[in-house]
């Protein structure tokens, strides 16, 4: 078992790493092609804006070391994003893993205004595939971002702001959660060691 | 106790502050006589534990030579506790901040620096994005009825007013308001109501009210009346004065969306 996690100039990667470790799993962060592609579990963090994410991700031919990837892959919040088809933060094509736009937050047409981004603890029903297993319909997590990715064939998991989105999607070998599991209480470590147990 | 539907949706949070000194504990009313409260990495677990939404440990001694311990502590927290917090205390750059983050704080805080040099609000915000750029304001209902901004921990007095300052902030990248009145901080008589909801009204970020909390419907208030999306207190939770599985069941008895 080896877990790698994704260097790229989009962190906060030290709090992922620490997750991983409360709850007994060792995980390495790297950038090296060789070590992503040997890994039996990949995770894809991000906190940032995603034009300078992709632009980076690029430069350095991790775009297509990611697409290449064949064991379970888990993006958390940017990294989910970035896995989407487009991001309109900043016009961004991304990796196309998932068809689901990803679209920014728009006041609700009826209503009380809310804040953009959204920050703090909201629920995630409708949760579909193994990396749920044992976790309660309407669990809280922990969300901070301003862009949201819509609802869709590969949703897994939604939750509601302004409207009802994708807070979990899932095609093939790779997952994504826009909220953060590293910082999610119990629930998020039941969530990462849900996706560390994924064969 | 009544029955309780459910609500989907964003939850109002509350956040334990832990404010810290020489690696220590401690809470002092209206910014002096302080008392130790434990060790902080101890407390947070704790309070994490029994379902605070965030933490905020605010290193109030910060110096120079002291960066170092913090961010040692900071990763020690990090090591330890399951939900985000921010650090506070004397953060003047992005070196600074750059330290931290990478010891594992979601967040910083900032306070006096910003305010003698509003740019490094910007600077941090094109560094590490405005959701890890906490705006902390010190504030004191002046005699004219204004709310003015201090500065140092409360021991300088500025003439310019809280909202404009909040504005300017937020319009330079500032991602959440941590605002503290000085009027009721340490009195446990409830929070500032009337400047929370004008900031909560006015700002497009979300607005922690600080200072007050005494009882729990201080905390309901400050949620209903005023809006504010979190609330903060310290002395209340470390001396067990309110348990924090108590009061977010006040709160959710009392239909104020709370994560339980």
């Amino acid at each position: 078992m080896s877990i790698v996690i994704i260097k790229y100039n989009a962190g906060n990667i030290q709090s992922v790493l620490y997750a991983l470790e409360r709850i007994g799993a060792e995980a390495t962060v790297t950038d090296d092609p060789a070590a992503i592609r040997a890994a039996s579990k990949v995770i894809f963090p991000g906190v940032g804006e995603a034009s300078s994410a992709m632009a980076y991700l690029k430069e350095r031919k991790l775009d297509e070391l990611i697409l290449s990837l064949k064991q379970p892959v888990l993006g958390i919040c940017l990294g989910m994003q970035l896995m989407c088809s487009y991001s309109e933060e900043n016009d961004t094509p991304c990796l196309g893993i998932f068809e689901e736009k990803v679209l920014r937050f728009q006041q609700p047409e009826q209503g009380a205004a809310v804040k953009i981004p959204q920050i703090g603890w909201n629920n995630i029903y409708d949760l579909k595939t193994a990396l749920f297993s044992e976790v309660k319909e309407e669990s809280y997590c922990y969300f901070v971002h301003s862009y949201y990715a819509a609802l869709g064939a590969h949703t897994i998991a939604t939750t509601d702001y302004t409207k009802a989105y994708s807070a979990g999607l899932h095609r093939d070998n790779f997952y994504g959660v826009q909220f953060h599991p590293e910082k999610s209480a119990q629930v998020g470590e039941q969530i990462l060691k849900n996706f560390i147990n994924l064969i | 106790m009544s029955e309780q539907v459910m609500k989907r949706g964003l939850t109002k949070r509350i956040i334990p502050c832990l404010d810290i000194k020489d690696g220590r504990t401690v809470k002092g009313t209206n910014f002096v006589d302080l008392r130790d409260a434990g060790d902080p990495v101890e407390l947070g677990a704790l309070y994490a534990a029994q379902g605070a939404d965030e933490l905020v440990f605010l290193d109030i001694t910060a110096t120079v030579e002291k960066r170092k311990t913090l961010a040692e502590l900071v990763n020690k927290i990090s090591h330890h506790i399951n939900i985000p917090f921010t650090v506070g205390g004397g953060i003047s750059s992005v070196e600074n901040v750059k330290e931290l983050l990478g010891n594992g704080a979601d967040k910083i805080s900032v306070n006096t620096a910003a305010f003698n040099r509003p740019q490094l609000i910007a600077e941090l915000e094109k560094e590490f994005g405005s959701q890890c750029v906490v705006l902390a304001i010190d504030t004191k209902k002046e005699e004219d009825g204004e709310w003015y901004v201090y500065l140092h921990g409360g021991r300088t007095k500025t003439n310019t007013k809280c909202v404009d300052w909040a504005k300017q902030a937020v319009g330079l990248g500032a991602g959440e308001i941590l605002l503290t009145s000085m009027n009721h901080d340490g009195t446990k008589a409830g929070f500032a109501l009337d400047i929370t909801k004008t900031l909560s009204e006015l700002l497009s970020v979300p607005v922690i009210a600080s200072g007050g909390g005494g009882k729990m419907e201080h905390f309901e208030t400050v949620f209903n009346e005023a809006q504010a999306d979190a609330a903060l207190a310290a002395s209340i939770f470390h001396f067990k004065e309110i348990a924090i599985p108590d009061l977010k069941r006040y709160l959710y008895e009392h239909q104020i969306p709370v994560r339980i």
